[in-house]
């Protein structure tokens, strides 16, 4: 079954001058069809300026389109009494850790969704609760989100949708604005998620180390979509991914040029593991 | 210590300790007993994580930061001396920061240049020249000069800030983090245009970074900063070779640099001090020829 | 320099105090700042004074700590003794060059100083002992029959939590910036007035441009959280009276019983 779909969705941002006459149009996603299906991991890439962001706001009804059709679990996103259904089934993680927590301390920030949907509050403990457990938060609970670490606040913003108890959950570049060690917590936690509990990750980033777990990898360039399919599929095309202001990542990189330079690869190489193992078939 | 200062040492950081909250309970250490030498012309990579304290040592070079103990000779002068002027040592020592948000303010992109080389009271035709010059040199078009700063794409905010301190014509040129929240391709302009700036103008630059991958192939030297101190100093390909060393602070080499040494495990004769890709690709090439 | 600022500073303890219904403290703070208005008698400032020692001890909060915060008040509370003191017409106890004390304006000096004190002092004690989020909720639920006015109190509740929760991201934001300008050359401390308003103009463009994207996004975060205003919110922490706090309200009454027929009664 389908999470998401979208249907030749078109949406333009307008420009306008002081006196609110149009002065350009910029078209931020350019009539793009998608499916994602329930339990997924999917990754939309792309560089800064490609639409991704914009795209991935549809998914929780916070922007709607110009032209065109999203449904969430089978909700029209443009329907008004299924805006607060479709964020509860479609939560969304932004990517400045500062600017999504409200609470001015941890339990209280990951309550503020079960707060909004009226649950009961016997209940919302127990939902923070899982919640901070399933991020491996719990120990913070009490702490002041301003004490915490870049990767650490995001995790909170995690549980804080979590707790909200989606099916899906939108994550738009979550790791832009975080360190390696950062990037790397923030990532597992997002893995966990889908692996263990069952929850549709969409993970929007231009990080391609964080793309090779996925199941489906979507590429977009100029709000279209240029490349759709498995992260091996989608990173054997070193060339188109160059074209499109992306690299792919280290091992497929120099897996590529080996490969041009004569040795027999497969194509799409993306763990240095699997290299080192096709390189010893060549020994 | 100042007697042996020669000519081409161009920062000279001596016994620098800078703690926060001393004589408390919350007291935190953000550098300890820092000893370093930048020769002029260097283009230095400093890595380390959140909270190493390489953002607070940078922000010591300029003395935008004060140190606890210790002192900073530049030029073989010590900048904390009180009669030094600081405002000056800024002009020299330029220091742009991670967000470029946090800089920009003026309605063009023109204006904000000049902001800086009008501080140092230059006449308004030296600082529209030097502004100009700048623009050039980060490579911003002619068509953007009036436009505001707002605007513009992350990257090119980016080179305007940076233009915003090249202005003032600085001998060191340090960096902070200038690559956070680029994507890929916006990563490598702006690595490359470091780089061009280095050597063209042969200015001194201080990459401060928590990624090995961004500086492995621009810089001549690396330093490791965990904690508050100084783990590793040494060219690129000796530091990556403490890949055990890195990873236990948290800090990864670049990935080339694991990929051979999991060759070199597997029975791969292979030279593992290689750190680009076009040196892998060699190396391998190499060690399947010689099997 | 910012950060020197220590208004409504929180100390953290554990005491019955600390426990109490935010609704408790506030009630308490405003009848208490009424019972030092009443009269102005030496006999009810000595039971206001009692009285404020008594929570200062059931509050574990030592005394250094509020005392510091009447360091920023030092002047004020001189210069409005002094005005007491010598411009107060009356019986005249000592007189010299042209300074006159009267009997009334020292009386007044005195009770005008222990009045601010004890009002300083009672306030810090509520918010020294109380997180900012318990007084939002204290004052939410306190004002919340104004809702039936068309008064949005749950919005200005939230607001304020809001405000408190970004004041320490900003200040930061703040001394990054200024740093950022600095390395630029720029000088905010010379010059003159007019000179230090021009200086801050870099400081506070980029600060201003960024709180707005902070507002945007979080607005954005809000209702991505399914935020939909104070209607059907449930409360993860409601507020509920306990024992303690039911006490709490019998001892104010107590008080202010004690205070009016010390006030009636006694003639000095």
């Amino acid at each position: 079954m389908n999470i998401i779909e979208a249907k030749k969705v078109l949406f333009e941002y307008i420009r306008r001058d002081e006196e609110g006459n149009v002065e350009g149009i910029t078209t931020a996603v350019d009539n793009v069809d998608l499916q994602i299906k329930q339990g997924d991991f999917v990754a939309i890439l792309g560089h800064n300026g490609s639409g991704k962001s914009t795209l991935a706001k549809h998914f929780n009804a916070i922007l709607y389109p110009g032209e065109g059709t999203v449904w969430v679990d089978g909700m029209d996103t443009q329907t008004e009494e299924n805006i607060l259904p479709i964020r509860k089934e479609a939560g969304m993680v932004f990517q400045n850790p500062d600017n999504q927590i409200i609470g001015q301390i941890v339990e209280e920030d990951v309550g503020f969704g079960p707060e909004n949907l009226g649950v009961e509050t016997a209940q919302i403990w127990e939902r923070v609760e899982e919640s901070l457990k399933a991020v491996g938060m719990y120990e913070f609970r009490k702490k002041s989100p301003n004490k915490l670490s870049g990767g650490q606040k995001q995790r909170v913003s995690i549980a804080g949708v979590l707790a909200m108890h989606p099916k899906c959950i939108v994550l738009d570049e979550p790791t832009a604005m975080l360190d390696p060690n950062g990037r790397k917590e923030v990532i597992r936690a997002v893995r966990a998620l889908n692996d263990v509990e069952g929850i549709t990750v969409i993970l929007i980033t231009h990080y391609m180390e964080e793309v090779i777990h996925a199941d489906r990898v979507f590429v977009m360039d100029k709000g279209r979509i240029e490349i759709e399919g498995t992260p091996r599929e989608v990173f054997s095309q070193v060339e188109k991914l160059k074209a499109l202001r992306l690299s792919v990542p280290e091992v497929t990189l120099l897996a590529y040029e080996l490969k041009k330079a004569g040795l027999q690869l497969p194509d799409g190489i993306l763990s240095a593991q699997e290299l080192v193992e096709e390189l010893k078939k060549l020994r | 210590m100042t007697e042996i200062i020669k000519e081409d040492m161009l920062i000279v950081i001596d016994h620098l300790n800078c703690i926060y909250e001393a004589g408390t309970s919350m007291e935190v250490a953000a550098l300890r007993d820092i000893n370093l030498v930048i020769p002029k012309g260097q283009f230095v990579g400093l890595i380390g994580h959140t909270g190493s304290g390489k953002s607070s040592l940078v922000q010591h070079l300029n003395g935008l930061l004060k140190p606890t103990s210790g002192t900073i000779y530049f030029h073989g002068q010590d900048i904390f001396d009180k009669d030094y002027n600081l405002r000056e040592l800024r002009g020299k020592v330029g220091l742009v920061f991670q967000y470029p948000e946090h800089q920009l303010f003026e309605a063009d992109v023109f204006s904000d240049v000049c902001f800086g080389p009008k501080n140092l009271g230059l006449d308004q035709k030296e600082v529209q020249l030097r502004a100009y010059e700048a623009l050039k040199q980060v490579g911003m078009d002619d068509d953007y000069f009036y436009q505001s700063p707002f605007d513009l794409s992350g990257g090119q905010k980016r080179r305007v800030a940076i233009a915003g301190v090249l202005a003032m014509k600085p001998e060191v040129l340090i960096l902070d983090e200038p690559t956070a929240g680029l994507d890929p391709k916006g990563r490598d302009e702006i690595l490359g245009l470091i780089k061009k700036l280095q050597t063209e103008t042969g200015m001194t630059i201080v990459l401060v970074s928590h990624s090995m991958d961004d500086v492995a192939n621009y810089v001549d030297r690396i330093i490791v900063m965990n904690k508050g101190q100084i783990m590793l100093d040494g060219v690129p390909k000796e530091v990556f070779s403490h890949v055990q060393e890195l990873e236990a602070v948290g800090l990864a080499a670049p990935q080339v640099t694991y990929i051979m040494h999991q060759l070199s495990q597997n029975g791969f004769p292979v030279d593992t001090t290689a750190t680009t890709i076009a040196e892998a690709k060699e190396a391998i090439l190499k060690a399947l020829h010689s099997i | 320099m910012i950060r020197d600022i220590t208004i409504g500073q929180y100390y953290q303890t554990d005491s019955p105090l600390h426990k109490m219904d935010p609704r408790v403290k506030l009630v308490g703070t405003m009848l208490y700042i009424v019972s030092l208005f009443l009269f102005s008698k030496a006999a009810p400032y000595m039971l206001a004074v009692l009285f404020l020692a008594a929570v200062i001890k059931v509050s574990k909060v030592p005394f250094g700590f509020m005392v510091r915060g009447l360091k920023t008040i030092v002047y004020l509370l001189l210069i409005t003794a002094g005005f007491n003191l010598f411009l107060t017409q009356g019986e005249v106890i000592v007189k010299f060059w042209i300074f006159t004390i009267t009997k009334e304006g020292l009386k007044n000096a005195i009770f005008i100083a222990v009045r601010l004190v004890l009002l300083i002092i009672g306030s810090s004690l509520m918010t020294l002992t109380t997180t900012p989020n318990q007084l939002t909720d204290g004052m939410e639920k306190l004002l919340h029959p104004l809702q039936k006015l068309k008064v949005p109190v749950h919005e200005i509740s939230m607001m304020m939590s809001i405000a408190l929760r970004f004041i320490p991201i900003l200040l930061e934001e703040t001394d990054k910036i200024m740093k950022a300008q600095m390395a630029r050359g720029a000088d905010f401390e010379s010059g003159n007035l007019f000179k230090k308003i021009k200086a801050m103009v870099p400081l506070l463009v980029p600060l201003f441009i960024s709180a707005f994207r902070r507002a945007n996004d979080l607005a954005m975060a809000m209702e991505a959280r399914c935020y939909h205003g104070g209607e059907g919110r449930t409360k993860m922490k409601p507020l509920q009276y306990q024992k303690r706090d039911r006490i709490a309200y019998l001892v104010l009454v107590l008080y202010l019983i004690a205070i009016v027929a010390l006030g009636k009664l006694l003639p000095f």
